[in-house]
């Protein structure tokens, strides 16, 4: 098993939105190579971006409120050799600009990394304005794109870092919430390669494949469906495309049955993705956890999640109702 | 640049036309794409790639060159006729418009035509890439300038505008934009579609050095280029007045040759017009 932050399953594990881990990663990868560039559009606390911007001030570039010209302006950056990260949040970037994203970066083939922040409905109190649900479909849907979605705060700095190595366009997505760390430092990220966080001791049944903070929700059920008597695997697909096909089809073919977590509509995202490498190559039996097809509301992050199906109870209901399928 | 000199100046004037008269050879082979905005952006391309560009069609690639963005890619024929003709590839290639397998999309792709800069066809987003380019030019202390050519058509797009307001803010000099005005898009008159004008005052507002010019007198815009090149203090726009279709006198000033290309009569009658100067002079085949 790999390496996971040992309060796990505890109360007092520590608590770090995701967007920090962008904001350290941003710096971190900025002292690494100097041709990396952030560009902000009139969010550059919310999203973090100031760390970086305080750090280097001639390579931050402030667009105010102008999220298509600054979609189109990093493509310029990335064509001429710089690495620019644009950082907004998800329902204007990439949402607002998607066609800038789709004609001036993915087929342009810039070398831009695109940052939704306030991903999910777990931004709670904004209500669904501000609660990007979409964009995992839109950005993955795009070709030249990879995808990528970090379930804590380190594992965000991890991908941010990750991402300026990567030739090509990227898109990261984030979490305004602070949510518990659980991995740490040790334990191993490679964009592309999925990860087994949780194995039951017993033969497992079910394989829930997560990504995002809402994987912690993953591990909760995992706990308490062995403890029930249901063993299951539970595995880190952080980056949704490319996606780690052989470790799906291999992992599903010890289980026979599959669920879904993601803080996402349940069309076309990491759920989406996983049925078209099973419909492909294995189907089987399989039950998304995410947001039904419906938009959010304002409500603190918890009561959304509860709301909404993505807490540990809705994922261990979800897995009892894929294991009856199987038989 | 070179010191333009008359004999210089009649031999951009005869590469226009020559562009122009490959333009509707393109365009009738395609059998679709754009014939208005080519024909009168060829005094413009001519000026570009014979005079004004610091370029090398044998290394499109070369990281001096000044930067040509084509941010309304409809009218991509004039631009890859003005390359042919400057070396970066075949001129019988020219033939390939839009068919399978082409260097020559549609619109322009920056992966399938070395010395592109980039891709375009959506329009409203080639000065926001431009700006890049240009930012790019100043953090790594370049001095390559960076040439945006836009529509008159495309002024409605937010996009321009985030871009025009951002490039007065940051005062960047080293981009020199180029409307070309030429009062006509798809569905009629710019000023019947979405009134433009004052479009002066707008580019002067913004903080922008602006400047008119006849975009079919070579000279006097490739004045305007160098006078663009002494403002240090901000960019600059060239509103250049131009004749949609210029040239062929049954397609000058009609919107309808906006989005479509000349039929094998159109195309036969046109190469005449333009090979004869509209008649003015005796073509050698009669």
């Amino acid at each position: 098993m790999i390496k996971l932050s040992e309060k796990i399953f505890k109360d007092d594990i520590g608590q770090e939105p995701t967007r920090n881990g962008y904001g350290y990663g941003l710096v971190a990868a900025g002292e690494e190579n100097s041709n990396v560039v952030v560009l902000c559009a009139d969010l550059t606390e919310s999203t973090r971006s100031h760390w970086f911007a305080e750090k280097f001030p001639e390579r931050f570039i402030e667009m105010g409120i102008g999220e298509q010209s600054m979609a189109a302006v990093a493509a310029g950056l990335g064509i001429s050799g710089k690495i620019p990260f644009i950082s907004s949040y998800a329902t204007f970037s990439p949402g607002r600009n998607w066609e800038q994203i789709r004609t001036t970066i993915a087929y342009n083939d810039s070398n831009v990394k695109i940052a939704g922040h306030h991903s999910g409905i777990s931004v709670g109190p904004d209500g669904a304005t501000h609660q990007a649900i979409e964009d995992i479909a839109t950005m993955r849907a795009m070709p030249n794109m990879t995808v990528i979605v970090p379930c804590d705060a380190v594992e965000a700095e991890k991908a941010t870092i990750a991402a300026a190595k990567i030739w090509g366009p990227v898109y990261l997505r984030f979490t305004r919430e602070k949510t518990p760390v659980f991995t740490d430092k040790e334990t191993p990220f490679v964009p592309g390669k999925a990860e087994i966080f949780y194995q039951s001791k017993s033969l497992p049944e079910v394989l829930i494949i997560g990504a995002g903070p809402v994987l912690h929700n993953a591990l909760l059920a995992a706990r308490d469906l062995e403890e029930d008597g249901i063993g299951v695997i539970v595995l880190n697909n952080h980056t949704i495309k490319p996606i780690d096909e052989r470790k799906i089809i291999e992992l599903a073919k010890k289980t026979n049955a599959v669920v879904t977590v993601e803080e996402h509509n349940i069309i076309g995202g990491l759920g989406g993705a996983v049925a078209e490498v099973l419909a492909n190559h294995y189907p089987i039996p399989m039950e998304f956890v995410g947001m039904q097809d419906t938009f959010g509301e304002s409500g603190e992050p918890e009561e959304l999640i509860k709301k909404y199906g993505m807490d540990a109870k809705s994922i261990k209901e979800a897995v009892r109702k894929v294991v009856k399928r199987k038989k | 640049m070179e010191i333009l000199h008359e004999k210089k100046l009649k031999e951009l004037e005869e590469m226009a036309n020559t562009i122009r008269q490959d333009i509707i050879k393109m365009l009738e082979q395609a059998g679709s794409g754009h014939s208005a905005g080519p024909l009168g952006m060829a005094d413009i391309f001519a000026a570009f790639y014979f005079y004004i560009l610091n370029h090398n069609p044998k290394e499109p690639n070369w990281q001096g060159r000044d930067r040509l963005i084509l941010s309304n890619g409809h009218i991509c024929p004039v631009r890859y006729a003005a390359m042919a003709r400057a070396g970066y590839f075949p001129v019988k290639e020219l033939k390939t418009l839009r068919k399978l397998g082409s260097q020559l999309q549609g619109h322009p792709h920056r992966r399938h035509l070395p010395g592109v800069e980039t891709t375009s066809g959506p329009l409203g987003s080639g000065l926001s890439q431009s700006i890049g380019m240009a930012l790019a030019a100043k953090l790594d202390g370049r001095k390559y300038r960076v040439y945006c050519l836009m529509s008159d058509g495309e002024q409605d797009c937010g996009n321009t505008w985030e871009a025009v307001m951002f490039a007065g803010k940051n005062r960047l000099s080293n981009i020199t934009a180029v409307i070309d005005r030429n009062n006509i898009q798809i569905d009629g008159f710019t000023e019947d579609i979405m009134p433009l004008e004052p479009l002066r005052d707008k580019y002067e507002s913004f903080g922008w050095h602006v400047l008119e010019v006849d975009g079919h007198n070579i000279e006097a815009f490739i004045d305007a280029i160098n006078e663009a090149k002494a403002v240090f203090e901000k960019p600059t726009v060239i509103i250049a007045h131009t004749i949609p279709g210029k040239g062929v006198s049954f397609m000058e000033f009609d919107y309808l040759w906006h989005g479509k290309p000349p039929a094998k009569e159109e195309a036969k009658k046109a190469l005449n017009e333009l090979r004869t100067l509209g008649g003015k002079i005796k073509s050698e085949h009669e």
